[in-house]
């Protein structure tokens, strides 16, 4: 039921400028120019960093080069995130292109996992899907796939292959037309410096009395403080894929069109920059 | 499709209607008497009223019904008086009918019925095919009878003239009781009721067969029921063989009858002449010893019921053979049966009184699948409802949509395979009985006491008679009601701990769910909701009787009756509403582009972190050669696509073929090809590709591939490729140029500034044009966005605003907006036979005569069985005469002619040897596009003013012509809602084809007898205008299109021929001649810059001559309307084209763009010969056209 491809085109396409700059801590042979690159916002760092790892190898001595992490800010950037989501968390407000720092060792083992192949990536990947068909339709549709298909649904997302994707990821986003929307809306709300990680509860796209829910009723359950009061300044942006939709946006149509690869909707709640 | 209704009668006599888009009953409006029968159609229900008198009701439709009453007034010259109204004694009465032998008049036409008003006085007609006559009407002759002229001669002795009045039926939406009839044979109280017939003829427009059965067995027949005459006129007794209980009449011509003693007679002889029949035939009775009670019938099924509340279907059964071959035993006790449109079947259950829907009922599987039982509610539970539903929201509890059905009666879903092996060894058995007791139980039935007979039936129909208070109080339905409230008391109880579950859940803050613990979640979610309502708020209906005659269900409608769900459901009808154009999706447009510009924009230069790699797609089709010889030739095809350096992504599309061992290739660029169409062509899946260049040769590149899916999974491709290096995205603008193919396939293109450009215009053959899903025959459109198109079988749509459907299926196209769009249409094939000195006309012909069953042409062979529907179309109905083929037939479908091929006629004249009938099959598709339905009326013929306001909130214009020729004004039409609200009818003598309004309101219209009229005084005050201007049409011709720009009017006539209205000035609208434009034109559309568009036959490219081509007339200007030659675009194969959007004024850009140049100065026309001269009709060759590109 997905439909409004104008709108699915613009998020997939959507680009975050990035220079990556070698940690000061590294050891290297001769100095490592900065490295610039136009990272898809909704893959993950591991799948489109290979570009910078070769170039910053090149400085390097073999036996140097550990795990590579990436800093941001004094924070580790979590590769299972997607990249958009990394951004409007951490550097959304701030001057482009994104500074990253990358890491060869010291690898910050509390607040990271380890990623040694893209297969960790997929894995992490696929499983959000299922998760996220789970909430939707009780897990049938991923279920009902076969294996090339979910295949297509990776391929699709490494190679930056829009059609090839949403060819499959379609299929993920229909519902039976009687009920109106998916079964739950697979979401997850973060906001920066938080002790937990993110917010997830079980929230239906429509009310019990038939009425679409829109995202204010979402973050009214789940995050009041998110929503200003009529009179008060605003004190928190709520963000996904850097933009700021309505309140009044219909939560299914949200869930539809500006959902991540892995079918979840990652909404940052951000304090409002003060000058 | 549209919503329609089933009817039913409860066991009080109250009449509930249930349409298909509902889940309430709802009581009739007019609920002031109790009726025990009824029988619907679509456009109304009879029914026999507690008072055993028959009604109807008549549902009110925007177009009222009227009566035209008709009288001629003649006179005769004498030298004394002039025209007088002596006549002669042998002559005709002074006011007469029109064959002059009935006297009438003017007062002795009175009104049929009280449910009849006069619309207006007595008037005369001022018209005398298609020209007007002269003030006073008066028509003149030499004799009675004779032909008429307008004007008068020195030897004309006799004139005439034509009065009219007409008579509106008022008595809608209410039952309006039958006059019971003055004279003749008068029946008793009313029994029965079937309605029906109406396929059987079309002549009159609306026939249907009403058959009443009276207490004492009698059959009755009403007369003369068509659209303009509800009631019908009067009873006419038919003969029976025995005493009737009740009767049936299908759409066509079953009609089956139950008698007294249990037999069941079929009438035969039912036809278009004599819809009434001749004689009644019996049909074996089924072997378990009880008679029928009732029968109802559809096209091509007989269901019965008998005695012991059993229910037979009867196999077999068709047109060809009425009585069918053997009967099935269902195993499920009904009441009462009922057959509605499409052979559904409906009963009501002999235990709960409940009805049933018989499910999986198909043209392959007249018998379905399944009785599922109907549980909506009662429109006046409607509220307890709903407030028991908040009542367990407040309780903060999330239900399950999911309805389980603990009360389904255990027959509800009986499984078909269940029944068949019960009939399987029913039949067994009876063949045994047979065998043993030769014909045992017709002799009982018939030496078995009358009386007694009868008993038992009136006791079965008692039971089910309208005041049956008992059934009500009777202990079943208490027990179950009882059951049901403790069941509820457990549901409730489970739904509490569920509820527990579930807060449990919400009790755990931020918690990361994982799969398992969501599954839980969901299994807890699963509440048996909504039955409770059911049972609580009311005890069941009980039904006494139910009619599905108007209700169109087919096996793929969604129905939502059969489980009651909590809440308001979604309505997918608010389609006004669209997402694109609420505020919180432009605003996340608009977003999305901030992003881009803020983040992608001035980094360009940054290396991608993905690379784009060149994709290609390969397979094999096969080429229709562009050398000799034209032959279809195997090819391997590849797609190459790439990014641009800009990001632009291209494509090549490659055709490697071999010719002569020697490999070679074709290749297109893909921002050259201006468009992609499917061809019609039943022997292939094939499509044609098209480029600037090709459009001039009328050549294009065909391929074909092997199945239907890998040609729109090509098309689908390929589209995107050209959508994406020409940028498209998104739906069409509103100044978009629509057409439609002669498939019924829609192209959309998108009008540069410098396409109406008076000097340099952009070639109509670079208009790229892209196709959105649906199928239409034609479509219009104005400057707003707002398109309507008219379908095959007459529906009416609106555009939604999407932009996929069709082949774009999932992401390929948007499927936003988009719906179920169907269409209907005939396939036609010609049986041809020759006379001979024998055995008179025969299907044996000349050696050299065509085949004596083919098509049009008769080139190809085309016979009943072997004749396919199109692809992607399904037969709905079978071979059947066609009497409306053009030129007229006689009584048995036949057109004669002098020899083949050559011009046909409906007689038989001496010079006749050869004689042709069309048989028609109707078939349908089913397919998916931006399109909403507006129902109900069918349309012909409709037009969009091109709006000069651009507010949103303004009403446009919109006229339309319905099927039956009624001219129609939509209201209600604005930007935000392109569907309108409701249709007000403007009255006409005549019926009309084609309507078109101007930008200034300036409306014109076509009348059938092919003159024009012109609309006085229409505004955006007076929407409708006062009165019709009659035009006579250009000499000899029939005018059938009108089309209205600025100040430009264009007419096309039956002959082709274009036409332009010249002389029309603000204080003379109407204009004072016809100026012939152009031959061989097939439509014209003329838009809000008087710009001149057509549909043309016979353009001559540089490989081959097209049919049905789109031409843009050159060097229209303000001074020269006419333009002067003709530029070529798209075709052949087109059927229809609409610039009525495009009003962006290329002047505007054109400053603009060159402000340096000195604007080009035209050379001064020379007042009327540059315009005759510069006048080039269209190529005319005498090659049998080729219309190359969607007919192949």
């Amino acid at each position: 039921m997905t439909d409004d491809r104008d709108v699915l085109r613009d998020v997939w396409f959507g680009r975050i400028p990035t220079c990556f700059v070698l940690s000061q801590d590294e050891i290297t042979e001769r100095e490592a120019e900065p490295y610039y690159l136009l990272l898809p916002r909704v893959s993950y760092l591991m799948l489109v960093t290979d570009k910078a790892k070769k170039h910053f190898q090149k400085v390097m001595r073999q036996e140097d080069v550990g795990e590579m992490w990436f800093e941001y800010e004094g924070v580790p950037l979590k590769w299972h995130y997607p990249i958009g989501l990394l951004f409007d968390l951490h550097a959304s407000n701030t001057a482009l292109p994104w500074n990253i720092i990358v890491h060869f060792k010291n690898f910050p083992e509390t607040e990271l996992l380890h990623c040694l192949t893209k297969d960790a990536v997929e894995a992490h990947f696929m499983s959000c899907i299922k998760e996220a068909d789970a909430l939707k339709h009780k897990g049938q549709v991923i279920n009902e796939m076969q294996k090339k298909d979910h295949k297509h649904l990776w391929m699709g997302l490494q190679n930056d292959k829009f059609d090839q994707f949403w060819a499959i990821n379609r299929k993920l986003m229909e519902y039976p037309t009687e009920e109106g929307g998916f079964r739950y809306v697979p979401f997850r709300i973060y906001q920066p410096l938080s002790d937990r990680p993110f917010i997830q509860k079980l929230f239906r796209p429509i009310s019990s009395e038939g009425q679409p829910h829109n995202l204010g009723d979402l973050l009214k359950e789940m995050f009041p403080v998110a929503l200003t009061s009529e009179d008060a300044e605003k004190q928190y942006q709520v963000v996904i894929h850097g933009i700021e939709p309505m309140l009044e946006t219909p939560l299914q149509w949200l869930s539809e069109h500006l959902s991540y690869p892995d079918n979840f909707l990652h909404i940052s709640i951000l304090s409002v920059p003060r000058d | 499709m549209p919503s329609s209704l089933l009817w039913a009668v409860d066991v009080h006599g109250k009449v509930y209607t249930l349409s298909t888009a509902s889940q309430y009953w709802e009581l009739c409006r007019d609920a002031s008497l109790e009726f025990k029968r009824l029988a619907a159609v679509k456009q109304c229900c009879w029914g026999i009223a507690s008072d055993q008198q028959i009604y109807i009701y008549v549902h009110l439709n925007e177009v009222p019904i009227r009566y035209q009453e008709e009288t001629f007034e003649n006179q005769r010259w004498n030298p004394m008086d002039g025209f007088c109204d002596h006549l002669l004694p042998s002559d005709r009465w002074q006011w007469s009918d029109i064959t002059g032998l009935k006297h009438q008049p003017l007062k002795e036409f009175k009104l049929a019925s009280q449910h009849w008003e006069w619309e207006s006085n007595w008037y005369v007609d001022e018209n005398i095919g298609g020209e007007p006559t002269d003030k006073g009407g008066w028509t003149y002759a030499i004799d009675f009878p004779a032909t008429y002229t307008k004007s008068k001669r020195w030897n004309s002795c006799v004139r005439r003239r034509r009065w009219i009045r007409y008579r509106r039926y008022k008595s809608c939406n209410t039952w309006a009781k039958i006059p019971s009839q003055n004279t003749g044979p008068l029946p008793d109280p009313f029994h029965d009721i079937a309605v029906g017939g109406w396929e059987i003829t079309d002549e009159p427009l609306g026939h249907l067969s009403v058959w009443a059965v009276t207490v004492l067995g009698k059959v009755f027949y009403r007369e003369n029921i068509n659209d303009q005459n509800p009631e019908g006129s009067s009873w006419t007794e038919i003969q029976t063989v025995g005493e009737v209980v009740q009767i049936a009449c299908g759409p066509c011509d079953l009609v089956c009858a139950v008698l007294w003693e249990g037999q069941l007679i079929m009438r035969k002889g039912l036809n278009r002449e004599n819809p009434k029949g001749n004689s009644w035939q019996i049909i074996e009775p089924q072997n378990s010893g009880n008679g029928f009670v009732q029968v109802s019938v559809g096209v091509n099924v007989l269901w019965a019921v008998t005695r012991d509340r059993k229910m037979w279907f009867r196999r077999g059964v068709c047109s060809e053979n009425p009585i069918g071959t053997g009967w099935i035993c269902m195993n499920i006790e009904m009441m009462m049966v009922n057959v509605g449109l499409n052979d559904q079947v409906w009963g009501i259950g002999s235990e709960d009184r409940s009805i049933y829907f018989r499910q999986g009922v198909t043209p392959t599987e007249y018998s379905g699948k399944a009785w599922k039982v109907i549980v909506a509610n009662r429109d006046q539970d409607r509220s307890s409802c709903a407030s028991s539903a908040t009542s367990l929201v407040s309780a903060g509890y999330f239900f399950g949509d999911e309805v389980r059905w603990p009360f389904q009666p255990s027959t509800s879903d009986v499984d078909f395979s269940l029944e068949m092996e019960g009939i399987a060894e029913g039949t067994e058995n009876i063949l045994e009985t047979i065998e043993r007791d030769g014909c045992p139980h017709n002799k009982d039935v018939a030496s078995s006491c009358p009386e007694s007979k009868c008993d038992a039936v009136t006791s079965v129909f008692e039971n089910i008679s309208f005041n049956d208070e008992t059934s009500e109080k009777s202990p079943q339905p208490i027990f179950e009601s009882t059951s049901a409230q403790s069941w509820l008391a457990g549901g409730r109880q489970a739904l509490q701990d569920d509820a527990k579950l579930d807060d449990a859940h919400s009790g755990l803050s931020p918690v990361n769910l994982d799969l398992a613990e969501t599954s839980s979640a969901s299994a807890a979610a699963i509440y048996p909701f909504g039955i409770e309502e059911h049972y609580v708020t009311d005890e069941q209906s009980l039904w006494a009787w139910v009619s599905g005659g108007g209700c169109d269900i087919e096996a793929h409608t969604q129905l939502s009756w059969f489980n009651v769900q909590s809440g308001q459901t979604f309505s997918i009808q608010s389609f006004s509403s669209y997402p694109q154009q609420t505020v919180w999706r432009k605003q996340i447009v608009q977003q999305l582009i901030e992003r881009s510009k803020r983040e992608v924009d001035d980094f360009k230069h940054y290396e991608q972190a993905v690379e784009q790699s060149v994709w290609i797609k390969k397979g094999t089709m096969q080429w229709w050669r562009d050398g000799k010889p034209h032959k279809w030739t195997d090819v391997k095809v590849a797609l190459e696509q790439f990014t641009g350096n800009d990001g632009k992504r291209d494509g090549i599309f490659f055709i490697y073929y071999t010719y002569n061992d020697e490999k070679k290739y074709l290749h297109l660029f893909l921002n050259e090809v201006t468009i992609l169409v499917p061809i019609a062509n039943e022997a292939k899946h094939s499509f044609a590709i098209y480029t600037p260049e090709r459009t001039k040769q009328r050549w294009p590149i065909r391929l074909a591939t092997v199945t239907e899916q890998d040609m729109y999974d090509w098309l689908a491709v390929l589209s995107l490729a050209c959508f994406d290096s020409r940028g498209i995205h998104g739906p069409p603008s509103h100044q978009a140029i629509w057409s439609v193919t002669c498939k019924g396939d829609i192209f959309v293109s998108e009008p540069s500034p410098s396409l109406e450009a008076t000097s340099h215009p952009m070639p109509s053959d670079q208009l790229y044009w892209r196709q959105i899903g649906g199928h239409l025959r034609m479509i219009e459109c104005n400057n707003q966005g707002i398109v309507w198109g008219i379908g095959y079988d007459h529906t009416t749509w609106v555009y939604t605003g999407g932009h996929g459907g069709g082949f774009f299926q999932g992401l390929t196209g948007s499927t936003d907006n988009i719906y179920t769009q169907s269409d209907v249409m005939c396939v036609y094939i010609y049986e041809n036979q020759r006379w001979n000195p024998l055995t008179g006309y025969s299907s044996r012909g000349l050696p050299t005569d065509r085949y004596m069953w083919s098509d049009a042409s008769g080139l190809q062979e085309c016979t009943k069985a072997h004749t396919k529907p199109p692809s992607q179309w399904t037969w709905v109905s079978d071979w059947y005469i066609d009497f409306n083929a053009p030129g007229g037939t006689d009584r048995n479908g036949w057109q004669f002619a002098a020899d083949f091929p050559a011009s046909y006629h409906g007689y038989k004249t001496m010079k006749d040897f050869v004689r042709r009938r069309r048989w028609a099959r109707k078939c349908k598709t089913v397919t998916t596009g931006p399109w909403f339905e507006v129902a109900p009326i069918g349309l012909r013929d409709l037009s969009l003013i091109p709006s000069m306001s651009q507010s949103a909130g303004d009403q446009v214009a919109l006229w339309a012509i319905s099927t039956k020729g009624d001219v129609l004004c939509r209201m209600g039409v604005t930007k935000q809602n392109a569907m309108g609200v409701s249709w007000l009818h403007i009255g006409t003598d005549q019926p009309f084809v084609s309507v078109s309004i101007g930008t200034y309101y300036q409306v014109w219209a076509i009348a059938k007898d092919g003159s024009a009229f012109y609309r006085g005084s229409v505004s955006p005050q007076n929407s409708t205008g006062d009165c019709w201007y009659h035009i006579p049409s250009p000499s000899k011709q029939k005018l059938i299109q009108v089309s209205v720009g600025r100040t430009s009017v264009c007419a096309v006539d039956e002959n082709g021929n274009l036409w332009f209205r010249q002389g029309i000035s603000p204080s003379y609208p109407q204009g004072s001649v016809w100026k012939h434009v152009s031959t061989n034109v097939r439509k014209v559309s003329v838009g809000p810059l008087d710009q001149v568009w057509i549909v043309a036959d016979k353009v001559q490219g540089s490989h081959s001559l097209s049919c049905g081509t789109v031409c843009h007339r050159l060097g229209v200007q303000p001074q020269e309307p006419i333009g002067s030659c003709w530029d070529y675009g798209i075709g052949g194969g087109w059927d229809y084209v609409t610039v009525r959007a495009n009003s962006m004024d290329s002047s505007h850009s054109r400053v603009q763009s060159t402000p340096v140049q000195e604007p080009v100065k035209l050379p001064p026309t020379q007042n009327g010969t540059a315009g005759a001269k510069s006048i080039k009709s269209l190529v005319v060759e005498q090659h049998e056209p080729d219309g190359r590109a969607v007919k192949c």
